[in-house]
């Protein structure tokens, strides 16, 4: 089992799992050396541009160029041209305005995937019910008089599962979840928009294989994260605060009051409090759990350290624990799974947060009032800014631009849309020094391979699995920090062979579910000749931005292997090519 | 019983302080075991394995009071009893391939050893036994990773860290760097028929784009894809007729034992199996655990067997994120508990003996009055075997916050 405790499936979600995580942190920070936008590093000397001072602002193609890799998840065929057309500030208005984007075609794309129009309870009575039926099934069946009965093996277990058609396993709300974020970050139009789920949905990291966080991660991401990113930041995060699946993932559902600090309760109740609710992890179920239950400090802990002030962020052990009492009774609903308030368990005695005490007697009002100062402090501002400058500009931010960031975050009240703003207009964003310097994370490497190519996907398991291997198996990040945003995390000698591979297969159009075409993307005079199909290929999938080096080390590739234009292995040629050129160094990075 | 016990004495197999017999590798080995050459390969039993059912304190009455459905029963009962380790453990009858690894000394047990950190919950033990640091989930690396980059080696391996594992593992994760695959033979870049030349090309491009200080990284990503293809490490045949089981488990390990004979440059393996939460259903001496039982010894004793000498080596280290109840519960299974037990074997482990306290299983001694208390943190075991056989010099950076106390030094490992 992975980790993930008796889950009736933990063994289907290692499926997802299994090719995964590859190699996250692994060996050679080897792209960290090669890629990162250290001075001198000769993938930076753009030939038809060469970097001057620090200062240097970028052509208005590579405006368009940033833009697109920073702002989205890199350009399609022919989209630099359109965004030169439009003018890139326009189309940085509209990015920042995404209901004013129209996205017609991406619903058609989606319709395949149930699971994201269900709510939690339909989600948990379709998959995980019976899963558990099942297993109560096994359980039943072993137990009864024969002591010397042998259980059902391994095997046998999983033969039982197998009966449970594959549409309706437990890991396929993963796999759903997963595919439409790549088909969303493929396929639609409001490309920041999704550029900022992914990052929301990092900062609120949740491991939607902990147990009962299987069945609740899609309304998080759908009702709780989704709507509201382009709002208020104290907003969002009281919405986090009290969502299922957080109250899950970071354990605040089971954390109750010390006995002596819970309210007093009439005999009779007290008898009926022997059965006192609680989620349990153990079993990743609803059980009666406890009236030895204590405070967990998880989700106070990381809700200062994570998701507002930051590590150093100036709280206390103190603090932790005074918050986390705060915070007791915020819990789930044994039926139906939403949040509940439980007075009972909440703990009423004085507490001080932070140097903000509340005296006792208080309910759930106190928990709201800390969690939206929480959001409005100057600690937050900095972190927030921090964390957005390091995903959108470089991986060691400007002190500049996150001062202006953490400044306009503190005068709007957290106004996420300005917030952004702030950073996209400032003057660094457009700073040459930051053009192509950011190493992609695995999940924008591959999105924006797709999109380059101008591919197919059906987003489903294979290019799912790519994903994993190169380290970042979606919604599967299990420590709350999430998936790190710099580059160190992810090259390695494990993850970049994965990336090789990919690039290969999809140029090849061998990734199942996903279709490429390469040679249609070149006219066809330029694919029957081999130095002009790498010219070609070279501007059409990354903007002539190639260094030297790798033009003549795929150039020479050619010479080896010229074939003639009628030969069918010409296409085979230019797969190469495109493989060659979307495993570079340079496509590595945005 | 008793008979075996005098047995074992007199054979000087049950180990005294002092007084231990080289074990059975060590005495194999043809020449010395330079440091250089030495391999730690540590598994992860997932799920929490129920330690007091693997290793059986049978002296124990409480231990049969509280299994009445699940006890394996006492040596010397007939079939399906305990093998007796030294008159008051005994081993899992699953668990006799391992029995001889315990009695020619190459094979040692610690009991009672876990976690000090008291949670229940497997996400976050396992995360606390990987990281190093039980209690602080801010860590960001895994402890064996921090162990390989506080260890200076000549020419260090792009592959001197590797798990046999879908995923890199959160104990392998980290600045120094690991690999992680699960076939061996797929390692490498697959272009077709084209996958000479692309992975060629691909070597050149970002041989061209090498700069700073991590320029040797660069290199060493091809060379581990280079080194593989060479070595040809799934060639190797098991050896000395072992046997391993057929299953992901037998297989990583096969693939550990080739790659160590392929003398790749690795120095910690990794690997792990799960199926151990034995919640319903857990069975004794047949059923759920037995049968995981059965696939981790046989998978063991045959790894040993192929090494043979080279496992002098070697040092092999098993362990689980914590242990189970002690009273067996409604469903013939146990809970989640708080101590375990681990397995240590191969070079350097001064084997056939049992380490650690026991604080015995009256429920005056039980942890929260129903676990088998931890007397013993995994750290030590695992201090011991980094600084000793494979020569990690300072301990702080992969235990931060840790010291081994010297007092509680086990003395599991030899010199």
């Amino acid at each position: 089992m992975v980790r993930t405790g008796n889950l009736p499936d933990a063994g289907l979600v290692r499926s997802l799992m299994a090719t995964v995580r590859n190699t996250r942190r692994g060996i050679a920070l080897l792209l960290a050396g090669t890629l990162s936008a250290s001075a001198g590093s000769p993938i930076l000397a753009v030939p038809a541009a060469p970097r001057t001072a620090a200062t240097a602002s970028m052509s208005s193609r590579e405006q368009a160029l940033q833009a697109l890799n920073r702002l989205a998840f890199g350009p399609r065929p022919g989209e630099v041209d359109r965004v030169l057309e439009m003018g890139v500030s326009r189309w940085i208005d509209s990015q920042l305005a995404p209901e004013t984007v129209a996205d017609t075609l991406l619903p058609a794309r989606l319709q395949n995937l149930p699971t994201l129009a269900m709510s939690s309870e339909e989600i948990f009575n379709v998959y995980e019910k019976p899963v558990r039926d099942a297993r109560r099934q096994r359980r039943l069946a072993s137990s009864p008089a024969s002591a010397n009965e042998i259980p059902m093996t391994r095997e046998e277990a999983a033969e039982a599962q197998e009966k449970i058609a594959p549409e309706k396993r437990p890991r396929r709300v993963i796999e759903e979840l997963s595919s439409a974020r790549v088909l969303r970050a493929a396929y639609s139009e409001r490309q920041l928009n999704e550029v900022l789920v992914d990052f929301w949905m990092n900062h609120f990291n949740v491991y939607a294989a902990k147990g009962l966080d299987r069945v609740l991660t899609t309304s998080f991401e759908r009702d709780v994260v989704r709507p509201r990113i382009w709002g208020r930041f104290e907003d969002l995060l009281l919405a986090t605060a009290k969502s299922p699946a957080m109250l899950f993932y970071l354990d605040n559902a089971q954390s109750v009051a010390d006995p002596e600090h819970r309210p007093p309760v009439p005999a009779r109740a007290a008898a009926r409090r022997a059965a006192a609710e609680a989620m349990s992890e153990e079993s990743g179920t609803v059980v009666r759990v406890v009236r030895r239950g204590g405070l967990n400090e998880n989700y106070a802990r990381e809700l200062m350290e994570l998701h507002t002030l930051g590590v150093d962020g100036g709280y206390t052990q103190k603090d932790v624990t005074d918050l986390a009492r705060v915070l007791t009774g915020w819990s789930l609903e044994r039926e139906g799974g939403g949040f509940v308030f439980r007075e009972r368990v909440h703990d009423i005695g004085a507490k001080t947060v932070l140097g903000h005490t509340f005296s006792a007697g208080g309910g759930i009002e106190e928990g709201e009032e800390i969690i939206r100062r929480l959001a409005r402090h100057p600690a937050t501002a900095r972190h927030i800014a921090r964390q957005l400058v390091e995903r959108f500009l470089s991986d060691d931010p400007p002190a500049a631009v996150v001062d202006r960031v953490a400044k306009k975050f503190l005068a709007t009240d957290g106004d996420l849309r300005q917030t952004v703003r702030a950073l996209i207009e400032s003057p660094e964003f457009f700073d040459r020094t930051f053009y192509r310097g950011k190493v992609k994370s695995p999940f924008e490497y591959v999105a924006s391979a797709i999109r380059a190519t101008g591919a197919e996907t059906n987003g489903r398991v294979p290019v799912l699995k790519q994903i994993a291997q190169m380290g970042e198996p979606l919604y599967l990040c299990q420590p709350p920090t999430g998936y790190s945003d710099a580059a160190s995390a992810w090259v390695n000698t494990g993850s970049l062979v994965s990336r090789l591979n990919f690039a290969l297969a999809l140029s090849a159009n061998k990734l199942p579910g996903t279709s490429v075409d390469i040679a249609r993307l070149i006219p066809a005079a330029d694919a029957a000749d081999p130095a002009r199909s790498l010219e070609a290929l070279a501007k059409v999938l990354i903007a002539g931005d190639l260094t030297p080096a790798t033009r003549a080390t795929i150039a020479k590739q050619l010479e080896v292997r010229t074939a003639p234009a009628d030969d069918p292995s010409a296409n085979t040629q230019i797969a190469l090519i495109a493989g060659l050129i979307l495993g570079s160094p340079e496509f590595q990075k945005q | 019983m008793l008979n075996r016990r005098l047995f074992l004495k007199s054979t000087g197999l049950a180990v005294v302080a002092g007084g231990f017999l080289p074990n059975v590798f060590v005495r194999m080995a043809s020449a010395g075991t330079p440091a250089s050459r030495r391999v730690l390969v540590a598994i992860f039993q997932r799920g929490a394995v129920d330690g007091l059912n693997v290793v059986v304190p049978f002296a124990e009455k409480a231990y049969y009071e509280a299994r009445p459905s699940i006890a394996i029963p006492r040596p010397g009962s007939g079939e399906g009893a305990a093998l007796d380790l030294d008159g008051f453990f005994g081993l899992h009858p699953s668990l006799s391939p391992v029995l001889p690894l315990f009695k020619d000394g190459s094979a040692a047990f610690v009991h009672a050893v876990g976690s000090p950190d008291a949670t229940r919950s497997h996400f976050d033990a396992q995360d606390f036994m990987e990281s190093g640091t039980p209690g602080v989930k801010s860590t960001t690396d895994g402890f064996l990773s921090r162990a390989i980059a506080g260890k200076t080696v000549p020419k260090p391996s792009p592959l001197r860290a590797l798990a046999v594992s879908p995923s890199l593992p959160r104990i392998l994760s980290g600045s120094a760097g690991a690999v992680s695959m699960t076939n061996v033979s797929e390692f490498g870049i697959r272009g077709g028929e084209s996958s000479g030349a692309a992975s060629d090309s691909f070597e050149s491009m970002y041989a061209d784009t090498v700069a700073g200080t991590l320029q040797g990284t660069a290199r060493d990503s091809f060379e581990a894809v280079k080194i593989l293809k060479s070595a040809d490490p799934s060639k190797i045949s098991p050896e000395n007729g072992a046997d391993y089981p057929k299953g992901p488990f037998g297989n990583s390990l096969k693939q550990i034992a080739q790659l160590i004979k392929a003398n790749v440059g690795m120095e910690i393996a990794f690997t792990d199996i799960g199926g151990w939460d034995t919640h319903a259903g857990e069975g004794g001496v047949n059923g759920q655990l037995s049968n995981r039982l059965r696939d981790y010894g046989q998978g063991i004793a045959a790894f040993a067997k192929d090494l043979g000498s080279r496992m002098a080596d070697v040092t092999l280290v098993t362990m689980s994120e914590f242990g189970r109840t002690v009273r067996e519960n409604g469903n013939r299974g146990t809970d989640h508990g708080h101590a375990n037990v681990m397995l240590v074997a191969g070079g350097g482990v001064k084997g056939g003996k049992i380490y650690g306290r026991w604080p015995g299983l009256d429920s005056s001694h039980l942890y929260e009055n129903r676990d088998l208390e931890v007397t013993t943190d995994f750290r030590d075991v695992f201090a011991e075997i980094l600084s000793k056989r494979l020569a990690v010099k300072d301990l702080k950076p992969v235990f931060p916050g840790y010291e081994l106390v010297e007092k509680k030094r086990l003395g599991i490992i030899a010199g």
